[in-house]
């Protein structure tokens, strides 16, 4: 029933979804108005609507304040940034249409996006084809750079977070052994519970036992009564956080009392109502602060809480990264031509971003350090940040 | 220090007990949404596709009554509990029975077929409808009723929240007996399920009977929602879908109609999908499940506990 109710009421809805964007894209102004050579035409493309609403939100108000702070300070190459946003509904096929909108009809000269890895590799291509440069703020999947020569991302990448919680785990809480608890639906749990095995074996760690969910699962008695059994030290748990609030509430009834640890699938503001006391003392991995007391981060945060009323998340911060990087590209370029930008985005290094120095390596990843938060009394606290 | 091999093999025993305690708490859940599809299907011949929405509108119940009864009441504490609870089921019977009213009640005289298509729309409507009224995203379940380790014992835990899941599918598993079988409305259900015609001209009122089958069914369902939202407290709109189906299963697994049957087959199924995610994978635990369910339907075609029926043509 399931199988029959994903395939008639998804395509419904997806047709659905692409008339009525097919009719607000009709009512926008194509942003002609303006005479093209005052301007810099920055495209964006991100989830304003649909089921990842919140991250795309936060990633363009972040990616907003960047060309807003940018335009203050004078514009670049002594001309105005203008942000062109398409809304890609959360859905999959859209990001492919507003993309190639944004080359073809509004002719910008990059393109920031999205969220989501599995969006931002169906634009990607058609950046590369088009040779425009595309930069990534939050898409931790290592395939999407892999696209090609024109597409950079200013996060971190899976491999990464998953040595990073690794080391963390030996290091810092000292763990000898250790459990993992995977999302086998999900790539990114997949990849993070790979690299952080590799990690934690190669740093003297055993892995006790390897267990499984899939997302929407909400028993987990099974897979956390047989992992007690084995009396890890730790549980790693790289998985969303729906779940991973259910897995804390359960492990801690079956008497489990050591730490849980994940990564920034954890990250909302949904975790601790459902975990509530079973994730005190319990990790992440994230990309940023907004505890981190440089003076930059603190700025920031003031900042966007007097526009947005609220704290920016690791979406704001890289949103207002992916923007302040490709600006600072464009500067030392001194050309808003897709090849030379392409050039220096590829060239940057030591960037002081809102997310910690930023350094693009030879795969057009972000080198950068990762944040470790931890849950006390409700509140996410800053831990440790990790170089790489 | 220690002798390895006698710690181990004690250690297996409380790991299995531990997986068994669990079976039997998911188990139990399933085996009281089970009932009311058991119940309605013995009473019309039906199966009651929107079973496992109702199920989950019994838990939206409780998750917006909640801070209504705590001002009352003091939160979370076993009154509460009952109150939220009871409050449900009746709001719960209501939507069954209104349900019954203008989506079945209307094709009656239809093919089944129609009966059984129209119960999977009410089934998308409610789902949709939900997404659309209370928001995608899962919302936390309060805490109702305050929860103590029951035992510590060697590793083996076990909570009151388990042991109170079992002793409220016991008692409604009773009281559902009780009625149909020691009541008048009772005599009327098994009287309809055996010949709806003959019962009416026997002075039955049918729509009345059909119209309390459904009722109950539906108030089951919100029993099983809040039981199942207190242990795993996380709610959303789609969470009725696949413990819905599991119960299904486990009604044909216990022979559908049949009331001990039902309860019986949610045990099985809670018990086996448990074992199987704690020893196998729990990549492999619907297929196991479900294999179980297709291996006693070889054996035994009506169900564990379910009467041969012989086909009137």
């Amino acid at each position: 029933m399931n199988l029959w109710r994903t395939q008639i009421i998804w395509p419904v809805l997806a047709v659905a979804g692409t008339f009525l964007a097919g009719i607000t894209g009709c009512n926008k102004p194509s942003g002609g108005e303006t005479a093209a050579s005052d301007v810099i035409k920055v495209g964006e493309f991100a989830s304003l609507t649909g089921s990842e609403a919140t991250f795309g939100q936060s990633s363009h108000q972040g990616t907003q304040m960047a060309v807003d702070d940018l335009n203050a300070a004078g514009g670049l190459l002594g001309k105005k940034i203008q942000l062109l946003t398409e809304d890609d509904q959360s859905q999959a096929g859209q990001p492919a249409t507003v993309a190639r909108k944004l080359i073809s009809r509004d002719g910008v000269v990059a393109i920031l996006g999205e969220v989501a890895s599995s969006r931002s590799l169906e634009a990607a291509p058609i950046c590369q084809q088009n040779k425009i440069p595309m930069i990534s703020p939050s898409s931790t999947n290592p395939k999407v750079t892999e696209t090609g020569d024109y597409i950079f991302r200013v996060c971190f990448i899976d491999p990464f977070q998953g040595t990073v919680m690794a080391n963390f785990a030996r290091k810092t809480l000292k763990l000898n052994t250790a459990a993992v608890l995977t999302d086998v639906k999900s790539d990114y749990s997949l990849g993070l519970a790979k690299f952080f095995k590799a990690g934690f074996t190669a740093d003297g760690g055993k892995i006790l036992v390897e267990q499984n969910y899939s997302a929407g699962d909400k028993d987990f008695n099974a897979q956390l009564t047989a992992i007690k059994a084995q009396n890890p030290d730790g549980i790693f748990v790289p998985g969303y956080y729906t779940e991973v609030g259910l897995i804390a509430l359960q492990a801690r009834q079956l008497g489990f009392t050591g730490p849980i640890f994940g990564g920034d699938g954890w990250e909302s503001s949904s975790l601790v109502p459902i975990g509530g006391k079973a994730l005190e003392g319990c990790y992440f991995s994230t990309h940023y602060s907004p505890e981190d007391t440089s003076p930059a981060v603190q700025d920031f945060v003031k900042r966007f809480r007097a526009q947005h009323q609220e704290t920016p998340d690791a979406m704001a911060a890289l949103g207002y990264d992916s923007a302040m990087i490709l600006a600072d590209a464009v500067k030392r370029a001194g050309s808003t031509g897709g090849a030379k930008v392409a050039a220096a985005l590829a060239a940057t290094k030591d960037f002081a971003g809102i997310t910690g120095k930023i350094t693009i390596d030879a795969n057009r990843n972000a080198s950068k350090p990762a944040v470790i938060l931890t849950i006390k009394d409700g509140q996410f606290k800053y831990v440790e940040t990790i170089a790489p | 220090m220690f002798n390895f091999e006698q710690v181990d093999v004690w250690q297996r025993v409380i790991e299995f007990l531990q997986q068994l305690i669990n079976g039997l708490a998911l188990g139990s859940i399933l085996a009281l949404i089970a009932l009311g599809y058991t119940m309605v299907y013995g009473i019309l011949r039906f199966i009651n596709f929107a079973h496992g929405d109702i199920f989950m509108l019994g838990a939206f119940a409780g998750f917006y009554l909640a801070p209504k009864i705590a001002a009352v009441l003091p939160t979370p504490s076993i009154w509460a509990g009952l109150a939220v609870m009871g409050i449900s089921m009746m709001i719960c019977a209501a939507i069954g029975v209104v349900i019954e009213r203008f989506a079945y009640r209307p094709l009656r005289r239809s093919p089944k077929l129609a009966v059984l298509i129209t119960a999977i729309g009410v089934s998308l409507f409610l789902e949709y409808t939900g997404q659309l009224v209370f928001g995608a995203a899962p919302k936390k379940f309060p805490d109702l009723i305050p929860v103590y380790p029951l035992t510590q014992f060697g590793g083996l835990s076990i909570n009151s929240n388990q042991v109170l899941v079992l002793g409220v599918t016991l008692l409604l598993l009773l009281a559902l007996k009780f009625i149909t079988l020691k009541t008048k409305i009772g005599t009327a259900m098994r009287a309809l399920s055996f010949n709806p015609e003959a019962a009416a001209l026997m002075g039955i009122n049918t729509d009345f009977v059909i119209s309390f089958t459904f009722a109950l069914g539906s108030a089951l369902a919100a029993a099983a929602g809040i039981l199942y939202a207190i242990s795993y407290p996380a709610i959303d709109p789609l969470m009725g879908i696949l413990p819905g189906l599991k119960a299904f299963v486990a009604a044909v697994l216990g022979g559908i109609g049949n009331l001990p049957g039902a309860a019986l087959g949610g045990l099985i199924i809670g018990v086996t999908e448990t074992l199987v995610s704690g020893y196998i994978s729990s990549t492999y635990r619907d297929a196991i499940a479900f294999g179980v369910l297709i291996l006693i339907l070889l054996i035994k075609p009506s169900g564990l506990l379910g009467k041969k029926e012989v086909e009137k043509v």
